[in-house]
């Protein structure tokens, strides 16, 4: 009787410490955000929207880094989007069930986990230097094309494994050619699942702040880049150039740029969730 | 006849896209290894992998790896030991012990908690957590192992716990219903039953963590410091191998110098390292997976 009384309260207690535990990590990111926006919400102004960066903090702005990323963003989607759905139709599609098949799905699989720095790494040897790209938007653009690559490939190929085998054998039965069956049948049913996971690897590149300072993005940029081939500077990489000043002004812009790149990644994926709600045809 | 050479030029297009993923693996493989073949030339291998000095930039220059392993393997380690417990608690929690509405709860805060860029966490290390831990220990150093390693754990802790109630689900019902029927609590069955039962992927999923850990850059880049020191203690500042390549390219790198080269050189031990776990991470998941 008593022991059974033991094993309950045993029971209970873990019960109590795991929802603790739970609420605790969840806090967090509560932390967080008050502590980020309790520091930058003082210096977050339209002057702060509307200028370059300088020495001095109450002039300093983050205009330069904010295009800089839109840039990016862009360019980075048109190289990493087609290349990647075309990688994942080809293996999901395409692709005999064959060994050497499967080690390129694993080498994807390896790609995926390979630090970002090493996407820098690699930025800095072909793109920079061997391609002559120097520090401009083709160099970030480019690395962080390599970098979305195989996220947006393993969302992809998700996508399209979810799309029921009717609608394949429906097309084919009415004598389509495998070209028509992919794209006017299997790709836009898997649209939407392919949008977000698109739009997850984008924002998930968006933040990242190593490859850009490998291949040599410049924190004080103070013009807007206007053609691909410019130097550019990223949200990214401004605020740690910031963060990494020992005085508590730069800090507070710092938290400010935060509060940008922040708002931007989540208009990202608010529109990720949207999108899978909203555009859903076949629901699994 | 048209539709016939569209399906053929459409395949080999496919193919010359699928061709890119693995020219990038073989260019990254071929680029770390050029250059690190090149400062091997100079650096003993031995000296590079046993030394106990990392003083490339300084004269006398000393190329011993060591302290940047041992920098890397504190924040690891550090981080570990808190994401597993953590992560590993919310996944057996959300799994065993409530309603699939608490999941649906709980699963968006540990997406947006992945979804906020390193550079981020390095600032919340800086400014908050390292001021709160030197409240307890007055003569900790402003940059120290301790703090990255509690931001690098907030940083993982999501993976083991979506890693691991994946596992916990994936496991049949009767399972469970076998023990409850002979009187096991929720406790029991959760501890001594699923955890058992699900321990080749819990441990596919520490090892994927800890390989995100050791290729993590921005935050221990702010917060850990740029002091390669071969110690022990949490409370100094310390360099980690990812943080000693961002040193590095901060400054300006001459192609072709010994520093360029090192970047390279310790790029190959983080690839290697990284590789190694990446691999046997997956093979676990996907063998325990069909097993199920």
């Amino acid at each position: 009787m008593i022991n059974r009384r033991i094993r309950s309260l045993k029971n209970r207690t873990f019960v109590w410490v795991c929802r603790g535990v739970t609420a605790a990590m969840i806090s967090v990111l509560f932390i967080l955000l008050y502590h980020v926006g309790q520091e930058g919400i003082g210096w977050l102004d339209k002057q702060f929207l509307d200028s370059f960066p300088s020495r001095f903090p109450e002039k300093a702005g983050i205009k330069s880094a904010l295009w800089g990323s839109v840039w990016l963003i862009g360019m980075t989607a048109t190289f990493s989007i087609p290349l990647g759905v075309a990688t994942a139709v080809y293996l999901e599609e395409y692709a005999p069930r064959k060994i050497w098949v499967r080690a390129i799905e694993i080498n994807i699989g390896n790609l995926a986990g390979m630090p970002s720095i090493l996407y820098g790494l690699l930025g800095l040897a072909i793109f920079v230097r061997f391609m002559g790209l120097e520090d401009s938007l083709w160099s970030g653009s480019l690395t962080l094309s390599l970098l979305a690559l195989p996220v947006i490939v393993i969302a992809s190929q998700g996508a399209l494994r979810a799309v029921p085998r009717e609608i394949r054998e429906g097309a084919y039965a009415l004598g389509a050619r495998r070209w028509q069956v992919v794209f006017g049948h299997v790709l836009p049913c898997a649209l939407p699942g392919i949008m977000t996971g698109v739009i997850l690897a984008l924002s998930r590149s968006m933040g990242e702040t190593a490859p850009l300072i490998m291949i040599g993005a410049l924190s004080y940029v103070a013009f807007l880049p206007e053609t691909p081939s410019d130097p550019f500077t990223a949200l990214p990489v401004q605020i740690f150039n910031w963060a990494a000043r020992p005085q508590a002004n730069f800090h507070g812009l710092a938290a400010a740029g935060i509060l940008v790149l922040l708002a931007l990644l989540l208009t990202l994926n608010a529109s990720a969730v949207f999108i899978r709600e909203k555009l859903q045809r076949y629901k699994p | 006849m048209i539709s016939k050479f569209i399906d053929h030029a459409l395949h080999w297009t496919l193919v010359v896209c699928v061709a890119i993923t693995v020219i990038t693996t073989l260019v990254v493989v071929i680029i770390l290894g050029k250059e690190s073949y090149l400062f091997f030339q100079e650096v003993p291998v031995f000296d590079f992998l046993f030394g106990t000095r990392w003083e490339p930039l300084l004269e006398p220059k000393s190329f011993g790896v060591l302290p940047l392993v041992v920098g890397t393997m504190k924040i690891v380690f550090g981080s570990i030991s808190i994401a597993l417990p953590v992560g590993l608690m919310i996944a057996i929690y959300m799994s065993e012990f409530t309603s699939d509405n608490v999941r649906s709860i709980v699963k968006p805060f540990l997406e947006i908690l992945v979804g906020i860029p390193t550079v981020v966490y390095g600032y919340f290390a800086l400014t908050f957590v390292t001021p709160m831990l030197r409240k307890l220990f007055p003569e900790m150093n402003i940059f120290n192992a301790a703090s990255a390693a509690i931001v690098v754990a907030i940083m993982i802790f999501p993976m083991v716990t979506s890693l691991c109630d994946d596992a916990f689900r994936a496991l049949p019902r009767s399972l469970r219903e076998g023990a409850f029927a002979l009187g096991a609590t929720r406790y029991e069955v959760a501890i001594q039953i699923i955890m058992p039962a699900a321990a080749s992927r819990i441990g596919a999923a520490v090892v994927l963590a800890l390989s995100r850990a050791i290729g993590e850059t921005m935050a221990v880049t702010l917060a850990a410091g740029a002091t390669p020191e071969l110690s022990l203690t949490f409370l100094e500042s310390i360099q980690t191998m990812t943080a000693y390549i961002v040193q590095v390219s901060l400054g300006d790198i001459q192609a072709g110098g010994v520093e360029y080269m090192t970047c390279y050189a310790v790029g190959l031990l983080l690839f290697l390292m990284t590789l190694v776990m990446n691999i046997l991470g997956n093979h676990f998941q996907l063998k325990s997976r069909v097993s199920q």
